[in-house]
């Protein structure tokens, strides 16, 4: 049998020389991020030791610096700086696992099944009306101090960004590949599993890169509101002391945190979805 | 049913009296097919030809019981299509390929559904891959290949769980004429080794003709069955000499000419649409 198509595979290579020019521009980017990092840190640094700023309520970047050479060296009231770190991760990352576990299975559900999507979508609707961090309140009079309630928090924060795509997932995935796994023998189950969830799971893990944010705030607001350990907690004592450094260095470790789990879930989102067309990844990548 | 019990005998199709109809999204009622009466031999190849719109498609959907008709019956072996059978596969228009299986994953797909265990579905795999000429390319995703290629995987997909009823939407319109016209050969080389009955929808009378043993012209839509013409061109076939034949001609002007009536009068329903 012929193969005249077989050409054509070369042309779907990488040419080897785009990766090189990728290369090249992306150290000029980084050579213009960190030169912008530096002059804004320098001019406020600058302004702070000028007496322009008052440092009382602004702080400043030596002094930020200062708190969290401090912190790791003598920890800091509530223990040891790295359980401060531990609790926050800990709340964030359950309340994201248990958050989207959640929304995807209900999404994918509700996205299948038509009558049920017709009897629950106004409740959805409803809950998703209200403002979900008023709810981190009540959570700490049901909770406790404890990191029950900024689970909790942070998994009514992440359930709906979570579902709303993996239903809307659901319902784009292309009818012909429905078909075409139904005729070549599919059963209902091996549909789902096999069609819907890949093809949704391009919805679904843009979906995630936002929802370990709102992990992350759920945790930190959680803790602002009341806690006894966790960085939210050392951001509220520092508010309380009329420590603006201390709030700042707070806001950084938090920062660093979340660009972790960002980093995590782009090598998760290469993985599940190596089977798009690399200028796709790229784009997804970058952002 | 099972697979071998399936695969023994080739079932005759048809359609009798069949009327479908679909809400559009104004809430009417719009006829896709009206009437319709057609019968497909076991181990038949049938063209069916007609302009855009005129409820070709749909045809395909009712036998594969992807939808049901109004009125009228659809049976397969004489006994009723009230869902989808498992001696039927389907080749459809667009690349209907799984993108994030690999290719050797999107052709063992049809045995694994069918709870064919992994190791004789990757052999059966790997057998139809390089039946169809993609031996190498096992590991590529859909996205890798040419046009030409995944369609290549599309019909091996299809005919790895040999199917006796192969029903096939303009398969192959996407390509460009040259590689349209070795897939149609290939096509032909794999029919005549199980034979199984064909339904070919196309709107190419070229491509119907050379490779149909019966073209089914349909009206524009509603669809009726218009004419019905024996193809009584010898086989094998080569699809790019056959044309040349003078019986081939003589075909297609008689066929063309009771076609022609019905792609200018879809013609000026879609112009006078468009003005």
């Amino acid at each position: 049998m012929s193969t005249p198509a077989r050409t054509d595979d070369r042309a779907a290579a990488d040419t080897p020389r785009a990766p090189r020019r990728r290369l090249r521009g992306s150290a000029t980017v980084l050579g213009i991020q960190l030169a912008l990092v530096v002059a804004v840190l320098g001019v406020w640094e600058l302004c702070a030791r000028q007496k322009w700023i008052d440092t009382f309520l602004y702080g400043q970047p030596t002094g930020v610096w200062h708190q969290l050479v401090d912190w790791f060296q003598n920890g800091t009231q509530a223990g040891s700086i790295w359980q401060q770190f531990e609790v926050t991760f800990e709340e964030a990352v359950l309340g994201f696992l248990i958050g989207s576990v959640a929304g995807i299975v209900l999404g994918v559900i509700l996205g299948r099944v038509q009558i049920l999507a017709a009897v629950f979508g106004p409740f959805i609707k409803l809950f998703n009306s209200i403002p979900r961090i008023v709810l981190a309140a009540i959570f700490v009079l049901w909770f406790g101090l404890g990191m029950s309630g900024k689970v909790a928090t942070a998994v009514v924060l992440v359930f709906f960004i979570v579902f709303f795509n993996a239903f809307q997932g659901t319902r784009e995935v292309d009818k012909n590949l429905v078909a075409n796994a139904r005729i070549l023998g599919a059963s209902a189950w091996k549909v789902t599993t096999q069609v819907v969830l890949p093809s949704a799971f391009t919805w679904i893990i843009a979906s995630l890169h936002v929802a370990f944010g709102f992990a992350l705030i759920g945790a930190v607001v959680g803790e602002l509101l009341g806690a006894q350990r966790g960085l939210g907690l050392l951001i509220n004592q520092a508010k309380g002391s009329f420590n603006p450094n201390g709030v700042y260095a707070g806001t950084i470790l938090v920062a660093v945190m979340a660009l972790v789990a960002e980093l995590l879930i782009t090598l998760l989102e290469r993985r599940l979805l190596a089977w798009r067309p690399s200028n796709d990844r790229d784009v997804a990548g970058g952002l | 049913m099972s697979q071998s019990e399936a695969s023994e005998a080739t079932p005759p199709i048809a359609l009798r009296g069949v009327t479908k109809r679909f809400r559009t999204p104004d809430g009417s009622a719009y006829t896709a097919l009206r009437d319709v009466d057609l019968a497909v031999e076991p181990g038949e190849f049938c063209a069916v030809v007609g302009p855009t719109g005129c409820g070709k498609s749909t045809a395909l959907s009712l036998i594969a019981g992807l939808e049901t008709a109004a009125e009228g019956t659809v049976t397969i072996d004489d006994r009723p299509v009230t869902g989808i059978d498992p001696r039927v596969g389907f080749m459809f228009q667009q690349d209907a390929v799984f993108p994030w299986k690999s290719v050797l994953a999107n052709v063992s797909a049809g045995p694994l559904f069918r709870g064919a265990s992994k190791k004789a579905a990757v052999d059966r795999a790997r057998d139809w891959l390089r039946r169809v000429g993609l031996s190498g390319f096992e590991g590529h995703y859909p996205h890798q290949l040419s046009g030409g290629m995944r369609k290549r995987v599309a019909l091996a997909q299809t005919l790895i769980n040999e199917p006796r009823i192969l029903l096939m939407d303009e398969p192959f319109s996407a390509l460009d004429v040259q590689t349209r016209q070795i897939m149609s050969d290939e096509l032909l080389d794999l029919w005549e080794l199980t034979r199984p009955s064909v339904v070919f929808v196309t709107h190419d009378l070229e491509e119907a003709i050379a490779l149909a043993d019966k073209v089914v012209v349909l009206t524009v839509g509603p669809g009726r069955v218009k004419d019905v013409f024996p193809i009584d061109l010898p086989r094998p076939r080569r699809v790019q000499e056959i044309r040349f034949e003078p019986r081939f001609v003589r075909l297609y002007e008689r066929i063309w000419e009771s076609l022609r009536d019905e792609v200018r009068t879809a013609y000026a329903r879609t112009a006078g649409e468009a003005a």
